[in-house]
């Protein structure tokens, strides 16, 4: 056996090649200046620096704000259909359990392009408005078709780990709840919910993750001056061409979705044990 | 199990929709005639026909398929021989590979597409099929791996054993045991990556060459411009691919259940 | 009979845990031999060693008078039916059974052949294109032993083969083991912790306590003749008591003196003997030097298990006479059922 394990060489030299030097090269972007030629490194903080001018600061902020906006709707939203999903039978929990996935398949592209057709100005939800007299209302480029897309989008990622875990959970406990005395109130706060937090920190970081990093959906349904993190990078890696401020963008990007995750994890274990 | 009460099903009812009525108003006017999305006037498969006339269309799609065909190839050897040579070494170094192999699945894409962009630049590398390849092999590699990785951690490993007490050499015992038994997570792990490869956009945006454009791509940048008939044919047409490709995995997700 | 196999000063350490600790065991023709002992004992490893799959630290693997121990499995004339039976689940039964053969290019007529007599041996006639994942665990069993033994290897090793078996099969495949190990006439390696199967197939028990060999025997001797306190308490249930042997046929134990059937120990040797609770036999108090009181009695179906305590210790007794707890009784046994051993170390 111990012949095949130098099948692992070419998997090991795609990562170090492919993976780990083009991410230190990054980090190495972030804190130079200037010309992306090695040979002049010049090291600086200024990239981050640029990141407190309020313009920029603003992105960061509004990112975050929608992308927590975006997993708490997606929760809400969630928590219950994942609750309903798993109270029917096993043969229906599937088929809606397919049919929650189904869509992650579908192209992201594709599914954000859908509601474009619906929320345009001249589009089907306007002219269904102007045949009753009502006047057209702006819902594309707005925040809240943005919201709407994100939300549509990555709604499955909320309700598959939870429908797991609560699919997961020994049915005799809610039970056992029942026959201790507590009402459905305390049944479901003391024991369903509690048991599922695994599935619910799952769900609460992919959506995040997702949410926060996204690109494609605030620039189709927001429009090209609508800015989010995605969009500022992308912003200055291909048109404006500063690619050490991008780069240091990227960094920051990355710290803050490390750091939301430790910070899930930490939560989770606590309210575990 | 209790049935669901009205109010639950009116609920389930509503957010089904809310994910399904823009997919399927996308398919509703491909077939229509009037060439403004708005209201329904007949059926039509025009747009349909100027979308296989345009040459441009085409040519993105050929470009998908072959990128996609290219990566997941090398991928599915990159990625099976990884998940075979993982299972096999006890290194402290382990972790940090096994780290690695889900990292490209963590980082956003967005990221992903800027470092990859980043560094081809600085190797000079020729933006075009080559860069892509490359770029799709980071997402393609790790599902694959996954998927291998998990089909051998549930093999008995007394299996490869049983073929060397019968007779066989290493090597035969990995060729007629291990890799028919971990070939349907193989399969899988490539079609998977296959779809993906099909899909992307955020990372191909990055590193596509000037005048190269893939089918996502395309229809990102015509997007971008507003609602078309053709838009909505081509998505059409992307959807059922999809669909025909879940068909397929599920298919091979069966017989690999079957080989269990 | 000739020796087939040798294990001279056997060991074997995985990282710095020593598994054998010199392992020296003679394996005959022919012979059904048992590897008993608890989990984490050796006997699985001593067994890979047998088949190639680990090679040893230290000591030599003698097949035939040949070293054999850097040999890779597959040249070895040896074949291991698996714990969970290893069947080759992409492949049926006959191509499972055939595997071996096809790799040393035998003719598929002769393959064929051979596969429905191995079948017609295990009684599975006419299940040559069966799946194997959709057989029973006592059929799939039986597919793993045909296809060892149509290698027509010198030695078969099981590894625990029952272990995954319900009871009832588990029964009747071990009449079936036995009937086709003297049908084949081949040397069967068995490694099992559960002693009811060991004696009751073995010709020989090797029983095996933390990497080394506690006893070799024949099962009645083993049962009979435990040679030191683990072997007694690991196999059968049992009295332990330390006692001295005063000389030879006279052990001393309780504050009593005791005729015995054994000799051979230094005089005034500090001893333990072994007392099997169906041997005891409970009488009126003056028939007998041990006397107690009855503490305990639980019904175990043929037999009552009854705990009496004396002034130093307490009695399992066995026995299907009844006596009621609180009563004052004797504790009678004859010469020959007090089996007397060297006394180990801390146990």
């Amino acid at each position: 056996m111990k012949q095949f394990k130098r099948l692992i060489i070419p998997y090991f030299i795609w990562a170090i090649i492919i993976l780990v030097i083009p991410l230190f090269l990054i980090a190495l972007y972030a804190f130079t200046t200037e010309g992306n030629e090695v040979m002049t490194l010049s090291f600086t903080w200024g990239n981050f620096a640029k990141f407190l001018e309020a313009t920029y600061l603003n992105v960061i902020l509004k990112s975050f704000w929608l992308g927590l906006l975006t997993t708490f709707i997606c929760l809400v939203l969630g928590y219950p259909l994942a609750l309903i999903i798993a109270r029917c039978s096993e043969k229906m929990q599937g088929l809606l359990i397919m049919l929650v996935t189904i869509p992650m398949w579908i192209n992201m592209l594709l599914r954000t392009y859908a509601w474009m057709n619906l929320l345009s100005d001249n589009g089907i939800i306007n002219n269904l408005l102007a045949k009753i007299g009502l006047g057209p209302i702006n819902m594309m480029y707005t925040d809240f078709s943005v919201m709407l897309g994100l939300i549509c989008n990555f709604m499955p990622f909320m309700i598959i780990p939870i429908h797991t875990s609560l699919n997961k959970m020994d049915k005799s406990l809610i039970e056992a709840a029942y026959d201790l005395g507590a009402n459905r109130f305390q049944t479901f706060w003391k024991v369903i919910w509690k048991l599922s937090l695994p599935g619910v920190v799952n769900g609460i970081m992919m959506v995040f993750l997702l949410a926060i990093s996204s690109f494609v959906i605030p620039k189709l349904l927001g429009g090209g001056q609508y800015m989010l993190i995605g969009n500022l990078i992308e912003s200055q890696f291909i048109s404006v061409g500063d690619w050490n401020f991008g780069s240091a963008i990227s960094m920051i990007l990355a710290v803050i979705i490390l750091l939301s995750m430790s910070l899930m994890k930490r939560m989770d274990k606590e309210k575990g044990e | 199990m209790k049935k669901s009460t009205r109010f639950e099903k009116i609920y389930l009812g509503i957010v089904f929709l809310l994910m399904y009525l823009p997919v399927a108003v996308v398919i509703i006017f491909s077939f229509n005639e009037s060439k403004l999305p708005v209201r329904l006037t007949g059926f039509s498969l025009q747009w349909y026909q100027k979308l296989f006339a345009d040459r441009d269309m085409q040519e993105a799609l050929v470009n998908s398929l072959i990128l996609g065909a290219a990566s997941c190839a090398v991928s599915a050897v990159i990625g099976t021989m990884g998940a075979v040579g993982l299972s096999r070494i006890h290194w402290k170094t382990k972790g940090a590979l096994e780290y690695i192999s889900i990292l490209p699945l963590m980082i956003p894409e967005i990221i992903l597409g800027m470092v990859l962009m980043a560094f081809f630049y600085m190797l000079n590398l020729p933006f075009g099929m080559l860069t892509l390849l490359i770029g799709h092999t980071v997402f393609c590699i790790p599902y694959i791996l996954m998927e291998v990785k998990a089909r051998l951690v549930g093999m008995d490993p007394s299996l490869e054993e049983a073929a060397r007490d019968l007779g066989a050499t290493s090597l035969r015992a990995f060729f007629d045991i291990t890799l028919p038994l971990i070939m349907p997570a193989v399969a899988s792990g490539s079609l998977l990556a296959f779809a993906m490869s099909m899909d992307d956009v955020v990372i191909s945006i990055f590193i596509n060459g000037p005048r190269l454009s893939t089918l996502p791509i395309k229809v990102y940048t015509q997007i971008k411009t507003g609602v078309t008939p053709e838009i909505n044919a081509l998505c059409t047409i992307m959807l059922a691919f999809t669909v025909l490709l879940l068909l397929v995995y599920s298919l091979v997700r069966k017989l690999y259940r079957k080989l269990r | 009979m000739n020796k087939l196999i040798e294990l001279k000063n056997l060991t074997k350490n995985f990282d710095d845990q020593q598994v054998l600790r010199g392992i020296n065991l003679d394996i005959y023709e022919n012979e059904f031999l048992t590897l008993l002992g608890p989990s984490g004992c050796g006997k699985t490893t001593t067994l890979r060693i047998i088949a190639g799959f680990e090679e040893p630290s230290g000591g030599e693997v003698l097949f035939n008078g040949i070293e054999i121990s850097k040999l890779p499995p597959y040249k070895r004339e040896v074949n291991t039916v698996f714990q969970k039976y290893a069947l080759f689940p992409h492949l049926n039964v006959a191509d499972n059974i055939g595997f071996g053969l096809n790799l040393k290019k035998v003719d598929k007529t002769v393959i064929s052949q051979k596969v429905s007599k191995m079948l017609k041996m295990v009684g599975l006639e006419g299940f040559e294109k069966r799946d194997v994942t959709l057989l029973s665990g006592g059929q799939q069993q039986r597919v793993a032993i045909a296809r060892a033994l149509v290698n027509e290897p010198k030695i078969l090793l099981l590894d625990e083969p029952l272990g995954a078996l319900d009871a009832k099969i588990r029964k009747q495949m071990q009449i079936e083991l036995k009937k086709i190990q003297q049908e084949v006439g081949i040397t069967f390696i068995y490694v099992t912790h559960d002693q009811e199967e060991a004696l009751s197939m073995s010709d020989t028990v090797v029983v095996m306590n933390n990497g080394e060999i506690q006893q070799i025997g024949a099962p009645t001797d083993i049962y009979n003749e435990p040679e030191n306190r683990f072997v007694a308490s690991f196999i059968g249930e049992s009295n332990i008591i330390e006692g001295i042997m005063i000389k030879d046929f006279l052990v001393q134990f309780d504050g009593f003196e005791f005729e015995c059937v054994d000799k051979g120990f230094e005089d005034n040797e500090e001893i333990e003997v072994v007392l099997r609770p169906e041997d005891l036999d409970i009488v009126e108090p003056s028939q007998a030097k041990l006397n107690g009181v009855v503490r305990n009695v639980t019904f175990k179906g043929v037999h009552y298990e009854i705990l009496v305590e004396t002034e130093l210790r307490t009695y399992k007794v066995q026995t299907t006479d009844y006596a009621e707890v609180g009563r004052q009784v004797g504790l009678k046994f004859g010469p020959e059922d007090i089996h007397v051993m060297y006394r180990m170390g801390a146990y």
